[in-house]
């Protein structure tokens, strides 16, 4: 976790898709006890990477990271649940238990990112889409912007922080 | 789009690690409490006799009650922008101020004659205390909700609460120092009015600004 935490891009990918693998079976058991289906799972799962992703500073490197993966993915768990309608969302204690059983990843077609997405500025889409859809590199999509790479780097970091804003927003 | 494409997108931003939280809350306290102390000598400043006042326990008092509100709330309040972190027992260090508090005014109570206690509890500056302290209560805790906003606190009114004593126990110590009245029973009559008015403001805050 201080490796993929300390900037590099490939420890922090591996690390993510971990945690993705690790949150997804809780997240669908707490669904599954909701009544709720199977479809929006994966968005939660997302949105739950985001939040780590945004909110990677509030691990303490002294403290162990399943306690701090659980506690955000319950957190948007329970938010997603709400938003859907579940009135009174029951604690959700599996996931430490599911953090040890990783299971394979769905795929995924239309999804709330891309949903979200629609409300970026065109720059702003278009970055998140040729970094994560077209798997571009930041340098080779700013050549083909004609931006500098920081301003790439900025701008694909405000993206994220606008496309967490949203994903709240459309809790109420 | 797959979860693996976020992915991408999500580690092309590894190196966007902003500073710790604890760093910018600590910064944002100190940049809030600056403001507030620069328009309190602007406008008020220290009572002239505060040279004098210092060697007197009473005065020196105010200002151990008010960093035992101060130092606990601000710890309790970093640790619950954490996520996974819940108040439990923690809650009981903010009965420090009151403990405190309430042996200052039992000692009081004890050594002077109890037909000077209502003129001790109503004292001169009443009105002040209970207008001033919340004023200057605002810069700091509005610099504290911006930086905790950088949080994921599980409890999002709560630490705006702990936000709110937090910025009380700054305005109470900066608003002290021009207080003439020392006395443990207007202490403990008005200073406890105007820190609850400030951590109902914070509760409010933080349900706003602080859920993510």
């Amino acid at each position: 976790m201080r490796a993929a935490l300390a900037g590099d891009e490939a420890p922090y990918r591996w690390l993510l898709a971990e945690i993705g693998r690790a949150v997804r079976p809780g997240i669908r058991a707490a669904f599954s006890r909701a009544r709720l289906g199977d479809g929006d799972i994966e968005d939660v799962v997302q949105e739950t990477l985001l939040a780590i992703h945004l909110k990677r500073h509030t691990w303490d490197a002294d403290q162990k990271v399943s306690p701090w993966v659980s506690a955000i993915a319950r957190h948007k768990a329970i938010d997603a649940m709400r938003r859907r309608g579940v009135r009174r969302a029951e604690p959700i204690e599996d996931f430490e238990a599911f953090l040890a059983a990783p299971e394979a990843p769905d795929p995924h077609a239309r999804s709330d990112v891309e949903r979200l997405m629609e409300s970026l500025n065109p720059r702003a889409r278009d970055i998140v889409r040729s970094i994560s859809l077209e798997e571009q590199s930041i340098s080779a999509t700013a050549t083909r912007l004609g931006m500098s790479e920081v301003a790439v780097r900025v701008a694909l970091h405000r993206a994220l922080k606008a496309l967490g804003a949203a994903w709240k927003a459309t809790q109420s | 789009m797959k979860t693996d494409d976020l992915i991408l997108a999500l580690s092309a931003d590894a190196k966007t690690r902003g500073p710790s939280l604890t760093g910018r809350v600590l910064l944002a306290l100190a940049l809030g409490a600056c403001v507030s102390l620069a328009v309190f000598m602007a406008a008020l400043g220290v009572r002239p006799d505060i040279a004098a006042a210092a060697h007197t326990v009473r005065f020196d008092l105010k200002f151990l009650d008010t960093l035992a509100l101060l130092l606990p709330a601000l710890l309790l309040c970093l640790r619950l922008s954490r996520p996974e972190v819940s108040a439990g027992t923690m809650l009981m260090w903010l009965l420090a101020p009151v403990v405190l508090l309430a042996v200052a005014v039992a000692v009081e109570l004890a050594t002077v004659p109890s037909d000077l206690w209502l003129r001790k509890i109503i004292g001169r500056n009443w009105w002040h205390c209970l207008s001033l302290v919340p004023i200057f209560s605002l810069p700091p805790l509005a610099a504290l909700i911006l930086a905790l906003r950088e949080g994921a606190p599980r409890y999002p009114a709560l630490t705006g609460a702990l936000a709110g004593l937090a910025a009380a126990g700054v305005s109470a110590t900066i608003y002290a120092t021009n207080c003439t009245d020392d006395s443990p029973l207007f202490v403990a009559t008005w200073y406890p009015i105007s820190t609850g008015a400030v951590a109902a403001l914070g509760a409010w805050a933080g349900r706003k600004w602080l859920t993510w």
